[in-house]
């Protein structure tokens, strides 16, 4: 196997191939965090990656990494339990969109409520692949799946506007399409001392996309170069963004992080002893 | 830790924080609950004071998924809840079984189903303790019924989860949580405090779920430098899932005998006046103080009846049990249930012996009379 100097570094090559379908976006996603890791220069030895169940929850086995598969939805409560329990690690996880939202919705939100050190990052295929097709709480509005076979009439979360409402103080969505901005992001939320939400569109050629006749893995990610503008474009000149799926970085506003926080209580009131 | 070697006034509640503080707990997370809220706000109090970590979730089923995350990151770890509660963790009390991470769990029973009765005692959650998660596992759940036991099962609680890398269940009820009675903290060197078995390889040479010959693998925990996998799928020895249903199976039974081929280390219970008893009352937690009583009763009317009380509820005691029933002419099962215990004491004893059912929901502790009256037909 020919192998870049990051994959022999970063990945457990023996735990490749990967389990993923052929055209989809998380090993694409995958590698913005591992570059982003990289970059960051992180101790390999103190990061943990965490995550659910879904496709996006089977990332961490092939990192080379403290790596923690839990739950379907519960990744940010373990993920909460290591960083209080240990702040010295670097705790970064991974989940799905489902995942994240639907069932761990709540412990989305009260991880970002908290503002702990943790950088979150949502592989959004809007879809649960993983079981074959159903849809989820970012499948678009009228689209069908294997559980709306008549569309969908749910409508659809901004992960990143949640996110942010719920207190995240970093926030930023890129794509599988736009790596270098995924990567940036991601490394931007590892420098953000609390709780930072990147959202990856990804693409799901096999469930959604066939689904939804959006062509082959190539057309979908088409489809992400020509319908995401960033931020910075869309504020500039509101045309260009109109009707388009807004990426870049949304929020970067530092507030107390929750560890940092129990830490003084702790330098205030262990002197005082147990009793 | 404590310097208080005197007797004090204790609630059982209280006096669980005060073991597992004495075991080593550093973690905590919980989420409100009555009867068992004040395991919580005790923690929450005295955890920062010994250097340790409080954490309220947003509910039991993060609170269960944070106690894992901060056992692995290598800090021991409790969360207490009650039914409804138990119920939610049921999900990953699955995972740290067979994750094998070491970890206790209090619950304080309430009646149920659902909300049931929130402030009255009840033991409903004995085969929750048992089979709430779904699959075969290892179950150990302790069952203390006085405040000193609290806080002595609450250590033990601590140490065999270390020891055998599994989730222990610390099964109280309500009586026992909100009474106050004397509690004798112990000075910290009469306390035996077990560690979980660290690897003593290099990270090269680690394989993290190869268990040395007791069946148990050594634990690193995250940081340490020993980067591994840890999964809820069945996984091989090196922590990866695996598709192989050799291997699979393998690791159920592997987990499952850890425990019950070690039951004879973990196997708690007290006899009273047994010694000739005819009649024998099993009964374990709040209702063993009702059935203490109802046997003096007894005794003083020369019926020949004692107690049997199991403090380990699971794994089942199987061959005290069975040799209760070689003497015994006649065994009562109490239990503020319907008679979940029963349906154990009965598989084992009722070959041997007539096994009868005393029964109570009502969200009331027994008074001793209600047991002198089922054993003696209120003849007494």
């Amino acid at each position: 196997m020919n192998c870049s100097e990051n994959t022999q570094k970063y990945y457990r090559v023996n735990r490749l191939p990967h389990i993923w379908c052929p055209g989809c976006g998380h090993g694409t996603l995958l590698n913005a965090v591992v570059r982003a890791i990289d970059k960051e220069n992180l101790n390999k030895d103190e990061v943990v990656i965490v995550s659910g169940i879904g496709c996006s929850s089977r990332a961490p086995g092939y990192l080379d990494f403290n790596t923690l598969h839990t739950t379907h939805g519960r990744a940010l409560g373990f993920a909460t339990g290591l960083k209080l329990a240990n702040p010295k690690l670097h705790v970064i996880v991974i989940m799905g969109d489902g995942d994240s939202s639907a069932i761990g919705g709540n412990h989305l939100i009260h991880a970002a409520r908290r503002n702990i050190d943790i950088t979150a990052v949502v592989f959004n295929n809007d879809i649960y692949g993983m079981t074959g097709g159903q849809y989820s709480p970012t499948t678009p509005y009228g689209d069908f799946a294997t559980t709306a076979p008549y569309g969908n009439i749910d409508r659809p979360f901004d992960l990143c506007s949640l996110a942010q409402g719920a207190g995240a103080t970093y926030v930023g969505r890129g794509t599988a399409y736009h790596v270098p901005l995924m990567q940036k992001l991601i490394e931007k939320g590892i420098e953000n001392k609390g709780f930072s939400f990147i959202e990856g569109l990804s693409i799901c050629p096999t469930y959604y996309g066939r689904k939804n006749k959006k062509g082959s893995a190539f057309k979908m990610q088409s489809f992400l170069k020509d319908n995401c503008v960033d931020i910075k474009v869309a504020e500039k000149n509101s045309e260009k963004g109109k009707d388009k799926i807004i990426i870049g970085e949304f929020y970067n506003n530092p507030k107390p992080e929750y560890t940092e926080g129990y830490q003084v209580i702790i330098d205030k009131f262990q002197k005082q002893g147990r009793d | 830790m404590s310097n208080n070697h005197g007797y004090k006034l204790y609630q059982g509640n209280e006096a669980c924080v005060e073991g597992a503080l004495d075991a080593g707990m550093r973690f905590f997370a919980g989420y409100p609950i009555t009867p068992s809220t004040e395991i919580a706000e005790i923690s929450s109090q005295k955890l920062p004071k010994v250097g340790g970590k409080f954490i309220q979730m947003e509910d039991e089923l993060s609170s269960m998924a944070a106690i894992i995350g901060g056992s692995l990151a290598g800090v021991k770890s409790m969360t207490a809840t009650s039914g409804p509660g138990f119920s939610l963790m049921q999900e990953n009390i699955g995972y740290a079984s067979i994750a094998e991470v070491p970890c206790v769990v209090v619950d304080v029973q309430r009646g149920g189903p659902s909300t049931g009765m929130p402030t009255s005692p009840a033991q409903g959650d004995v085969m929750q303790a048992k089979w709430g998660t779904h699959g075969d596992h290892p179950a150990i759940a302790l069952t203390p019924n006085s405040v000193q036991e609290t806080y002595e099962y609450t250590i033990k609680a601590f140490n065999i989860a270390e020891k055998y890398r599994t989730p222990v269940i610390l099964l109280m009820d309500e009586t026992v949580g909100h009474m106050r009675e004397k509690l004798k903290l112990k000075a910290s060197s009469e306390i035996e405090v077990v560690d979980r078995k660290k690897p003593s390889c290099s990270p090269k040479e680690y394989v993290a779920y190869r268990p040395d010959e007791d069946m148990i693998p050594p634990m690193a925990s995250f940081g340490e430098g020993y980067r591994y996998h840890v999964t809820g799928l069945t996984h091989d020895e090196t922590g990866f899932p695996t598709n192989s249903n050799e291997i699979s199976g393998k690791l159920i039974h592997r987990i499952v005998d850890k425990v019950e081929k070690n039951i004879d280390d973990i196997s708690f219970f007290e006899e009273y006046k047994m010694e000739d008893a005819e009649i024998v009352i099993v009964a374990f937690g709040g209702t063993s103080r009702a059935v203490k009583s109802a046997v003096d009763e007894m005794r003083e009317k020369n019926i020949k009846v004692g107690m049997f009380r199991p403090i380990t509820i699971w794994p089942f005691l199987e061959k005290q049990i069975s040799k209760v029933a070689d003497k015994a002419k006649e065994i009562y099962v109490a239990e503020m249930n319907l008679g979940q215990y029963f349906i154990e004491v009965d598989r084992i004893a009722g070959k041997k012996c007539h096994v009868n059912k005393i029964n109570k929901v009502t969200g009331e502790l027994f008074t001793p009379k209600e047991i002198t009256d089922a054993v003696t037909g209120g003849r007494l």
